[in-house]
């Protein structure tokens, strides 16, 4: 069957397969096409484009960047096992396989061990949905970066002059005393929890705060949140 | 013999990486260990002044690894320790004029012939940190009781956990002044290895002897000699207990100790 463009979710954005007895010209067209059919959702995505076999010269593909970089669509890899395809791909500063999107990375070296990325896994029936994140079991020390769209939770301290970035919320299951940041997309729903909680700098959304000078403290785990446009932390009991 | 190679580093410059590795090698030595200590501090040699070796330099590390001359022919042999020798830095050139494979290689080659290889490292991260710490089968941090310095001793430990093969990493806080944790004005070792959370290998004493005893080149005397053999010990898997903090603290106590009381 000719003629579908095929989309497809990955973690690295989406992965768009084109038929592959298509001329080039029609499958611009039909891309293109499909593309201001839901200019929405393409708007900003990062697309990987499968075009297998098919040997597509510099030119063509070059034609094809035009149109899609006028779509605000960012073409990130071309794959093929075609020579001339990658030769093509990498003289337009285009990678000949899947690669992260920029916005998820980590300092942390092994994060990725810690992370559940295994699509072949059976997947477990759960009754209740939640969101995405990443665990890392292990204590941050000064100078190391923990950056996620989604959650964080971090098994271990969070020291001094580490930072941890997240789109969603942050727990510390040790002493927090970095600096964090919750909701860094702007969602001021997120929180901050910790078994120790007295950061360097907490952030939520665009808001900043920083800890009370540490007195002989009892300590004792704690939640901060926003409330009324301010940052707050409560003992987190409940 | 296959020798253990140990490098010590700090982060954070002067909290004491120099003074100890001359004590720590002097030390072995005295329990008659073989030992050779390798100065990677390229451009800013130290080593060599703290052992008192500096007027029989004649070649040094970067003329091992430019092939000017032969490893034998760079190591110093100590005054007074006959089994200790020191590998001196070259104080014209600079950290890039060796690599991490060059250091491997000279280590490879010594810890043939010695029990203990010792590896003075520069202060900073970068490629003279890296040098020094790539052959380390172990590798021991100095700190001082300072927010700065455990700060970046935390660094460190993190860039060290986060090779390919970590080695085991162990702790000296040096410089403790008594009477300013007695008064709770500094952080105690206790503070310092709960934020480093790694295992505490020595704890030495701030001393005014070792001001006299570096200018001189000598082996540090009274307490902080105490402390360096201790690690020696440790080094060696002899169980020391930590030396007690409070001994040369008030008189009251010292005679309560005397008289056997609490």
């Amino acid at each position: 069957m000719s003629g579908a463009i095929q989309f497809k979710g990955i973690r690295q954005g989406l992965l768009v397969t084109i038929p592959p007895d298509d001329e080039w010209a029609k499958v611009i067209a039909d891309l293109a096409t499909r593309i201001d059919q839901q200019a929405a959702f393409f708007k900003g995505a990062s697309v990987a484009l499968d075009v297998d076999k098919r040997a597509v010269r510099r030119h063509e593909l070059a034609n094809l960047l035009t149109i899609l970089q006028k779509r605000d669509v960012n073409l990130i890899s071309v794959l093929s096992t075609s020579a001339t395809t990658q030769g093509a791909a990498r003289k337009l500063g285009l990678a000949t396989e899947l690669v992260e999107p920029p916005a998820t990375q980590s300092h942390i070296p092994d994060t990725s061990r810690f992370v559940e990325t295994n699509s072949e896994a059976p997947s477990l029936k759960s009754d209740v949905h939640g969101t995405e994140g990443v665990l890392i079991r292990r204590t941050l020390r000064s100078g190391q970066s923990v950056q996620n769209n989604g959650h964080v939770v971090i098994l271990g301290d969070v020291n001094a002059g580490s930072e941890i970035v997240a789109g969603g919320d942050v727990v510390v299951w040790g002493k927090l005393r970095g600096v964090v940041h919750a909701g860094a997309y702007g969602d001021e729903t997120c929180v901050v929890c910790a078994l120790d909680l007295q950061p360097t700098q907490l952030r939520i959304a665009s808001l900043i705060s920083v800890s009370p000078p540490s007195k002989k403290r009892r300590k004792h785990p704690e939640r901060a949140y926003v409330e009324d446009g301010v940052i707050k932390a409560e003992p987190w009991t409940d | 013999m296959t020798g253990r190679v140990i490098t010590i580093t700090s982060g954070k410059g002067g909290v004491g990486k120099t003074t100890t590795t001359a004590n720590l090698a002097m030390a072995l030595a005295a329990l008659e260990k073989k030992v050779v200590a390798i100065d990677a501090d390229i451009g800013l040699r130290n080593l060599d002044l703290m052992m008192g070796l500096e007027n029989r330099i004649v070649y040094d590390l970067v003329d091992v690894v430019e092939g000017r001359c032969k490893l034998k022919q760079a190591m110093v042999k100590h005054k007074d320790y006959p089994s200790l020798a020191l590998i001196p830095a070259s104080q014209v050139r600079d950290k890039t004029a060796i690599s991490p494979q060059d250091m491997i290689t000279v280590a490879n080659e010594l810890k043939d012939v010695h029990d203990f290889v010792l590896i003075d490292s520069p202060a900073g991260i970068e490629w003279g940190f890296k040098n020094a710490v790539a052959p380390a089968d172990e590798v021991l941090v100095v700190t001082n009781p300072e927010v700065s310095a455990v700060r970046d001793a935390d660094r460190i430990i993190g860039l060290l956990e986060a090779e390919e093969k970590p080695v085991p990493v162990r702790l000296i806080v040096n410089r403790i002044k008594l009477g300013m944790v007695r008064r709770g004005d500094m952080l105690s070792v206790e503070d310092v290895v709960s934020l480093l959370s790694i295992k505490l290998i020595g704890v030495v004493p701030d001393d005014e002897v070792i001001i006299k005893s570096s200018n001189e080149g000598v082996a540090a005397t009274g307490r902080p000699k105490q402390a360096f053999e201790d690690i020696a010990r440790r080094l060696m898997g002899e169980k020391v207990p930590f030396m007690s903090l409070d001994s040369n603290g008030n008189v009251l106590e010292r005679f309560r100790k005397l008289f056997g009381g609490g």
